[in-house]
C-alpha cells in the first residue's frame, strides 16, 4: 500500500480522503482507530495517529473523547473544495504542458475534453 | 511508565584487537519503537548487550533513564534482551522456560504469553530442543513480548518464523504496544518487513553510528536521479552520490540528503526522473564497502 516519497502518514491521510471522496467512508462513520490500523497495515501506531491529527487539523475527521474518530460533518464539501482549487494547477497545467511539447493543439484538447465530458454526463 | 530512554556517548568495547563497538553516541527516545540495522558482525548485538548490562563498555558511558544499568537491580528488572537463539535453556519444557523467566519480572503478562503460544501452537509439555527453529523463535518473542519491560530489546527474534508467523507476531507486537507503550528496540535483516513499524532508524556499520534518524525523515534522505548519464553526472556532481548504476547510455545516481527545491526543478526540466531509495537500498549503500565512485 505505501510507496513513493511521502511519508506513511501522508500517505495515510491521503488514503482516507480519497475513501471520503469515494463515499466509501461517509460523514459520521467512526474510522478505525490508530491501532487497528497499526496492526491492519503493519505500522506504527504514532505514525496512524500523525495521519488522524493531520485530518484533525483540516476538520475532516473529529475526535470524540474515549469513542474514536468519526467523519466530520462538511468533510465532503470541503475536501471537494480543497480538490477544485488544486485541480487545474497540480493535474490540468502539467498535461497542458505535455500536450503542448507534444505539438497538440488547443483544438485538439478541447474537442477531446467536449467528448469526454459529454460521455460522463450521459452516464 | 512509557519506557526507558537510551543513551550511548562515545560507547566502545574491544575484543582483542578488534573494536566491536568504536565510539557509539545514540539517543533513543522513550516509548517508541526504535530499529536497529547492521550487517552481520556490525556490533549490534554487543551494543544490546551493553543496554542489558550483560557487559561494560571499555571505554564511554551507557545510561538508561539517566542510570548507568549496571548491576542496577531495578534497571535490570525493567530491561529485557531477547534473542531467537543460544540464551535460553534448550533441555527444559517450554512451560518450565515461561516460569523462570517470570522470577524477577513483575510486569509479566501471563494471558499474554498463553495467548501468544496458543495462537503459534507452541506445545507447552515439550522441551525447547524439540521444537522447530520457528517454534523457538515464537518462545523466544513471546518471552520478550509478554514480559512488557520498558525496554524491550528483540535481537533477530523473526529467525525462522515462517513469513505468515512473521506477520502475526508484528501484528501483535503493535496490537500490545498500543496498549502498553514501552521503549523497542527490533534488530532485524528483514528490513522491508519491518520498516513501517520503526519510529527510528539506526544503522551500525563496523562498530559505528553511520545514521541513526525518525524514519518518516528518512524516507525522503535519498533521491534516485535517472537519465543520460552526462545530465545525471553534472547535476549531481555537488551532491553526496553513494551509488551509481548504468543502463546503456541511461545512468541512475542515488543521492543521500534532501535536494533543494530549486535543483528538483532544474533536475524536472533537463528530463530527470526522480525516485525514492527504499530503506534497504539505503541500508545496503551506507554499508557497503565498495567505494561509490
Amino acid at each position: 500500500m505505501f510507496d513513493g516519497r511521502d511519508p506513511i502518514y501522508l500517505q495515510i491521510a491521503e488514503a482516507i480522503r480519497g475513501e471520503i471522496l469515494t463515499g466509501a467512508l461517509q460523514e459520521g462513520n467512526q474510522v478505525m482507530s490508530t491501532t487497528q490500523y497499526a496492526t491492519t497495515y503493519r505500522i506504527n501506531p504514532a505514525t496512524a495517529a500523525k495521519a488522524f491529527a493531520e485530518l484533525v487539523a483540516e476538520e475532516i475527521l473529529v475526535k470524540q473523547r474515549g469513542v474514536g474518530m468519526f467523519v466530520a460533518e462538511g468533510a465532503t464539501s470541503r475536501l471537494r473544495a480543497a480538490r477544485r482549487e488544486a485541480f487545474f494547477d497540480e493535474r490540468l497545467a502539467p498535461v497542458v504542458r505535455e500536450a503542448a511539447a507534444l505539438g497538440i493543439t488547443a483544438a485538439e484538447l478541447t474537442a477531446y475534453l467536449h467528448t469526454h465530458l459529454d460521455q460522463e454526463d450521459d452516464r | 511508565m512509557t519506557g526507558l530512554s537510551v543513551t550511548t556517548r562515545d560507547a566502545t568495547v574491544r575484543y582483542g584487537a578488534t573494536h566491536a563497538l568504536d565510539g557509539v553516541t545514540l539517543d533513543l527516545a522513550p516509548g517508541r519503537i526504535h530499529g536497529l540495522l547492521g550487517r552481520n558482525g556490525a556490533g549490534k548485538t554487543t551494543l544490546l548487550s551493553l543496554l542489558a548490562s550483560f557487559q561494560r563498555p571499555d571505554s564511554g558511558a551507557v545510561a538508561l533513564a539517566g542510570r548507568d544499568p549496571f548491576e542496577d537491580a531495578t534497571l535490570m528488572q525493567d530491561t529485557c534482551l531477547m534473542r531467537a537463539t543460544g540464551d535460553l535453556a534448550a533441555d527444559l519444557k517450554v512451560r518450565d522456560i515461561l516460569r523462570l523467566h517470570q522470577t524477577g519480572r513483575p510486569r509479566f503478562d501471563q494471558g499474554l504469553a498463553d495467548h501468544l503460544l496458543d495462537r503459534f501452537d507452541i506445545p507447552r509439555r515439550r522441551s525447547l530442543a524439540r521444537l522447530s527453529r520457528g517454534q523457538q523463535s515464537v518462545v523466544a518473542a513471546t518471552l520478550g513480548l509478554a514480559s512488557r519491560a520498558p525496554l524491550t530489546m528483540l535481537d533477530e527474534v523473526h529467525l525462522g518464523m515462517d513469513a505468515p508467523t512473521r506477520q502475526e507476531f508484528t501484528e501483535a507486537l503493535l496490537a500490545d504496544f498500543a496498549e502498553h507503550p514501552r521503549t523497542i528496540i527490533v534488530s532485524s535483516h528483514l528490513i522491508q518487513e519491518i520498516e513501517h513499524v520503526l519510529e527510528t532508524v539506526t544503522i551500525l556499520h563496523r562498530g559505528r553510528v553511520v545514521l541513526s534518524e525518525e524514519a518518516d525523515d528518512l524516507r525522503t534522505q535519498g533521491t534516485t536521479v535517472t537519465g543520460r548519464a552526462d545530465r545525471v553526472e553534472a547535476m549531481t556532481r555537488d551532491l553526496r552520490v553513494v551509488g551509481r548504476r548504468d543502463l546503456g547510455p541511461t545512468r541512475e545516481a542515488t543521492v543521500l540528503g534532501r535536494p533543494h527545491p530549486a535543483w528538483v526543478t532544474e533536475a524536472d526540466r533537463q528530463g530527470l526522473q526522480l525516485g525514492a531509495v527504499p530503506l534497504q537500498d539505503l541500508f545496503i549503500h551506507l554499508t557497503s564497502d565498495k567505494d561509490a565512485a
